[in-house]
């Protein structure tokens, strides 16, 4: 058994070359998934690597390390196009978890339910991974490809998110539905990145729902079909959301979670509206 | 960059000191901070961040030690609740009497975790809003006190406690120091570091065959593995259960297992070996077997899971008096309904846990537990041995409310430690908490009840079947508890309740606050609302013109002559009622997507056991120094009996509570004071405490030769008792000590008077009832079939209040748990197995709960005083069901009442 904590992305690298070192940041997903008598005999804590940890901006956008951590963002002066994020980042879990849970180990994770994922598909956000052969970038949708699945290859970490510029004027928000008010598993979630053209009119949307599809999903054909609406005046065809396929589970039926995140949907996009 | 074995020397200051230890690659900080750092206050629920408990801060920020790789520590500065306190921090100190003042410590098993979260906000902000509070604490559960007391104690509000210290005085609790001092040691927290642990093997099938293969070559194939546990190595008979007559459960399953959990075989080795050893390895060959999975299929099935049960019933329970079927036919108005719940899980944070030693022949159990010396007996027959072998000490507990009533650890650690002769410690994960641990019975009801037009219930009929899962457990007593209460507090001549528990391959169903009458209040207040508005009457008016009143028989022909309070407690509920209806309908005028609504309920519970024997016995006594001895046996699991059975001893024997000496329920030193259930303790072992303090004082009195309101001063080795006619001395120097060391002592029992329920469960099962009536006002969101309680107004009579915290204490956590269980609770083996796909409230879910204190006297409860832990809970649920009704029109009838069911509900309407 081995226990390592690197500080230069090189170093992680090589360890990550190696293969079978488990990658450890927050904790917060690993431990609890950790069956009784199966820790992983090689653990790679990258938690003081150099450089993973913070929020960056350039002329193309923002760069989100991979060990951010949501506390972070919340700390973080950032457009309200992020307003979203920042939204999930105090949904996610309680402040202890936030504390320590980073944005990198959430994506990673792959959870249908994972808070972070639906804002960031919003932002256009893209995965910036690293390995011996060298950088590749790729969109966070293209990344997260099912239920507790990556496109991580072997040898291959996550060391950033990176977010385009938002479009200037952008308002967003989250929402989350639970049978709690905190410490809860999202039965359906949205963001809603909007902006408005002077006459009131949505001249830019995006929107992003988790919790009723394998992977969370943006809703392309509905977000082309609001643009130059006013918000009042939207409402959501069924149509809008067939590619959404919601599973029965102990926290409500498929059917229900359509049926609230239409509603989510509306009210998502008023708040977006806003701010 | 390290690689190694061990962390060499990872060195962090923890609570001011610099520290260096050798944790295991991957280990978990808390591990790390309890087991080689001595840090026990670092408590552990869940191993998973989902309740908070072993909350610490790092570089001054909160984070579950259980999810930090302990590396991460290397050179950071850890602090935890222990550390924050002994530094004697004043803004720490400052928090933890607010503590003590507000009650917000009942167990005390998440205060460590609460009172550091709570110190990173106030360092930050001296003056936090509610709101703020809440964001600040909200990743930390409590089962027990509702959180409000919590916030009100982090932002500072006046306190409740008030100074004195006789019966009807809002005192601190007298354990309360240790517990908001980080100090309190609770089942896993007595065992010394590297003890051998002990890990049971379980079923991960509902009902199987099973056959254990080759134990031999397995122990070889993992060093450090002492000896492996079967039903073989059981010394006494394989044999638990806490009702003699039903006792059917093995301490390790033979050949079949009959739920997921069940344990067949048990691990016993070093730290290390445990925590490597994967159950998946061991060698046991499963064949699952047809699963009985519902008290319908049970019935209906040629597969009988205990011979001597045909039809897999367990058991049956009846109570009936006059005609109710032509009661029924000649009502005016009849309401009926069919309504469900499901499984509830206790989710105490406190996982269960203990230590276990063999010294001089005899073992010795440290584990938490409700009923140490039923603990004994039970271990009398596993062991083999005779009682005066077996020593049971009960460690803090961190939440019963039911489950600890029965054994869990303590025939594991007793069997590993006699046959290692080793000591041993064993504490389950929260996981194979919840898996093998009882639950509240699932329940299928049918009821009608009538009434005449001008409004007065006429008859009831009630067939409940309950879920008792696959062993008896206190099955029976929910089959005998529930008939009895069905009819809610009320007067009803012709009423029949009949009740069955069947088996089925589910969790065991034991007790959980209430033993099923939280099950049968929302059946039968449900309809009691749904005859009201047929009826065209208010629903508290209906309520308070059919309440029992001293005099009147109840369902069972008992009469009582006074203390029958539930007429007090709905009436005082009028004005709330009022006001907030009259808000409610105001608001949902102008609101579309949002309603409000306002719902009541009643409760009564008997206290004690149900036509059963059930003493209690207090043994006090005076040292020569001057010290007054309490043995106080009434195990506190959080709802203060330390404090409340000390409060009626002082109180009778005439000096300050302060000055009383406790011992707890170790049962080499303490009588029985039986066990912490049935709501008894207050008014069991609170008429014990009386008697034994007047048997104490008399004999005190004698000595000294004075009048009988002689006011008597303790210390420096006398005694001072002043009357009129002046002040006496009595130099305790000179007189004999008993074998206990006491100049004076008393040990005087109490069981309270009932009488045997004939076929017809006709008699008097209960010497006194408790009464109880709450309000509720939620707020339904008709498009997301969301509901939030926004207020709770709870009125009950306890008889006489002797600690009016402690009693606004239970109130709130019968609350949030009846709330939980009406809004969010519902445990599916196999897919609800930890805490957070089980959701118990948080501190963003209770809302405001005002408690009204009726006193009505009890003709046999102490100076009055009636039970009350259980009935808290009981009005909760149905009253928040008829909030969701008023609001929306929609009649939930299968509980918990989540979104996708309330919304089903509303579409049904439409």
């Amino acid at each position: 058994m081995t226990y390592q904590r690197p500080e230069h992305i090189s170093e992680l690298v090589e360890i990550c070359a190696g293969g079978n070192a488990r990658v450890v940041a927050g904790g917060t997903d690993f431990y609890p998934a950790l069956p009784q008598g199966q820790t992983p005999k090689d653990i790679v804590d990258i938690s003081r690597v150099s450089g993973l940890r913070g929020i960056t901006r350039s002329d193309e956008g923002f760069r989100i390390g991979a060990t951010t951590t949501w506390s972070d963002i919340v700390k973080a002066d950032l457009p309200t196009a992020f307003d979203a994020l920042k939204l999930a980042a105090i949904e996610v879990g309680s402040v202890q978890i936030q504390n320590a849970g980073t944005i990198a180990g959430n994506i990673c994770n792959a959870s249908p339910a994972a808070d972070g994922v639906p804002p960031l598909l919003c932002l256009d956000a893209h995965v910036e991974l690293q390995s011996r052969n060298g950088l590749r970038r790729i969109p966070l949708s293209s990344f997260i490809k099912g239920v507790r699945q990556t496109d991580l290859q072997a040898g291959e970490i996550v060391t950033g998110i990176l977010v385009p510029s938002p479009p200037e004027g952008a308002g967003s928000a989250f929402s989350k539905l639970g049978s709690r008010r905190y410490l809860v598993i999202s039965i359906c979630m949205t963001a809603v990145q909007v902006r408005l053209d002077r006459s009131g009119r949505i001249d830019q949307i995006a929107i992003a729902v988790g919790a009723c599809s394998p992977v969370a999903m943006r809703l392309s054909a509905l977000e082309a079909s609001l643009v130059g609406q006013r918000v009042e005046d939207v409402s959501i065809p069924p149509s809008a959301l067939v590619d959404l396929n919601p599973i029965d589970d102990v926290r409500g039926s498929g059917a229900f979670r359509l049926e609230a995140v239409k509603t989510q949907i509306l009210r998502t996009l008023q708040m977006a509206a806003q701010r | 960059m390290n690689k190694q074995q061990y962390i060499k020397g990872l060195k962090l200051k923890l609570n001011g000191f610099s520290v260096e230890a050798y944790p295991l690659p991957g280990e978990r900080l808390s591990e790390t901070l309890r087991e080689r750092l001595g840090a026990r206050d670092v408590k552990i629920g869940c191993n998973a961040g989902d309740c908070g408990a072993c909350t610490v801060l790092v570089d001054g920020e909160p984070v579950c030690a259980c999810l930090m790789p302990a590396g991460q520590a290397e050179g950071r500065t850890v602090e935890t609740l222990a550390g924050l306190y002994s530094a004697q921090d004043a803004s720490v100190i400052a928090l933890a009497e607010r503590f003590q003042d507000h009650g917000a410590a009942q167990c005390g098993i998440c205060t460590p975790g609460m009172m550091v979260a709570a110190t990173a906000l106030l360092r930050a902000n001296a003056t936090p809003s509610e709101e703020q509070t809440k964001a600040a604490l909200n990743g930390v559960l409590c089962r027990c006190t509702g959180y409000r007391k919590i916030i009100d104690a982090v932002m500072g509000l006046a306190p409740i406690t008030e100074s004195g210290s006789d019966v009807g005085v809002s005192i601190r609790r007298l354990d309360g120091e240790d517990k908001v001092a980080g100090r309190e040691a609770y089942g896993d927290d007595v065992a010394p570091a590297g003890t051998l642990e002990v890990l049971a093997i379980r079923s991960p099938y509902p009902h199987a065959r099973f056959e254990l293969g080759d134990i031999e070559a397995f122990k070889a194939a993992h060093p450090g593995i002492e000896t492996i546990l079967t039903a073989a190595d059981v010394p006494g008979q394989n044999l638990m259960g806490v009702l003699p007559p039903f006792m059917d459960q093995p301490v390790f399953a033979e050949d079949v297992t009959r739920f997921r959990g069940e344990a067949v075989a048990a691990a016993v080795g070093s730290p290390d070996a445990i925590r490597a050893l994967d159950p998946n390895d061991f060698p046991v060959e499963w064949h699952p077997m047809e699963t009985l999975a519902s008290p319908d299929e049970a019935e209906a099935s040629s597969t009988i899971l205990h011979p001597a049960r045909p039809g897999n019933v367990l058991c049956r329970g009846l109570v009936e008096c006059g005609d109710a079927d032509r009661a029924l036919s000649e009502s005016d108005v009849v309401a009926e309904g069919h309504f469900q719940t499901g499984f509830v899980e206790h989710a105490y944070i406190e996982p269960e846990a203990g230590y276990a030693f063999v010294r001089d022949g005899r073992v010795e159990v440290h584990a938490c537990t409700q009923s140490p010396v039923m603990d004994r007996e039970a271990l009398e027959i596993v062991l083999g041995m005779s009682a005066s072998q077996i020593r049971i000490v009960p460690t803090g507990i961190g939440g019963g409310f039911g489950s600890k009533l029965d054994l869990t650890v303590q025939p594991f650690l007793a069997i590993a430690a006699l046959k290692t002769g080793r000591p041993v410690r064993m504490a389950l994960t929260r996981v194979e908490s919840m898996q093998s641990s009882t639950k509240r019975h699932p329940s299928d009801i049918r009821v009608k009840i009538g009434a005449s037009s001008d409004g007065h219930i006429t008859g009831m009929s009630f067939d409940g079947t309950f879920d008792t899962g696959a062993y008896a457990s206190w099955g029976p007593t929910v089959a005998n508890r529930v008939p009895v209460h069905a009819s809610g507090p009320y007067a009803v001549a012709h009423y029949r309740a009949r009740s069955k528990g069947v088996h089925t391959n589910n969790p065991v169903s034991g007790a959980f606050r209430g033993f099923g009458v939280p099950q049968s209040a929302i059946a039968q207040e449900s309809l009691l609302d749904e005859l009201a508005i047929k009826l065209g009457i208010d629903p508290l008016e209906f309520r308070i013109a059919n309440a029992l009143t001293n005099g009147a028989p109840t369902v069972c022909g008992q009469v009582f002559q006074k203390g029958v309070g539930i007429k007090a407690c709905l009436e005082s509920l009028r004005s709330a009622w009022t006001t907030a209806r009259a808000e409610a309908e105001a608001f949902n005028a102008q609101s579309q997507t949002i309603k409000r609504g306002v719902g009541v309920a009643s409760g009564w519970y008997g206290c004690g056991n149900t036509s059963m024997p059930n003493p209690s016995t207090i043994k006090s006594g005076v040292r020569p120094d001057g010290t007054v001895v309490l043995h106080q046996g009434a195990v506190d699991i959080g709802q203060g009996s330390n404090t409340v059975i000390a409060q009626i001893f002082a109180t009778t024997l005439g000096l300050p509570v302060q000055e009383v000496t406790l011992l707890g329920g170790d049962t080499d030193i303490t009588p029985d004071a039986g066990k912490t259930s049935a709501s008894r303790q207050t008014f069991v072992t609170g008429n014990a405490a009386q008697l034994s303090a007047t048997s104490l004082r008399a004999a005190i009195l004698e000595k000294l030769n004075v009048a009988g309101d002689a006011t008597l001063r303790f210390g420096d080795g006398s005694i001072e008792a002043t009357d009129s006619a002046g002040t006496h001395i009595l130099s305790l120097a000179g007189l004999d000590a008993d074998p206990d060391g006491y100049v004076f002592a008393a040990e005087e029992s109490y069981d309270p008077p009932t009488e045997p329920l004939d076929e017809k469960g006709q008699g008097s099962p209960y010497a006194q009832f408790g009464y109880a009536a709450h309000l509720a006002e939620v707020e339904v969101d008709l498009d997301l079939g969301t509901v939030k309680t926004t207020r709770i107004v709870a009125a009950h009579d306890v008889g006489r209040a002797i600690n009016p915290m402690l009693v606004e204490g239970q109130v709130h956590g019968g609350v949030a748990q009846g709330l939980g269980m009406a809004l969010m609770e519902e445990y599916i083996p196999g897919r609800t197995e930890n805490l957070h796909d089980y959701l118990i409230p948080t501190i963003g879910d209770v809302p405001p709960i005002e408690t009204l204190i009726i006193e009505e006297e009890d003709a046999h409860g102490p100076m009055g005083a009636k039970g009350l832990g259980e009935h808290a809970l009981i009005p909760t649920a149905p009253a928040i069901l008829n909030a969701i009704h008023a609001a929306t029109g929609a009649r939930i009838t299968r509980i918990p009442a989540t979104p996708h069911r309330v919304r089903n509900a509303l579409k049904d309407l439409a």
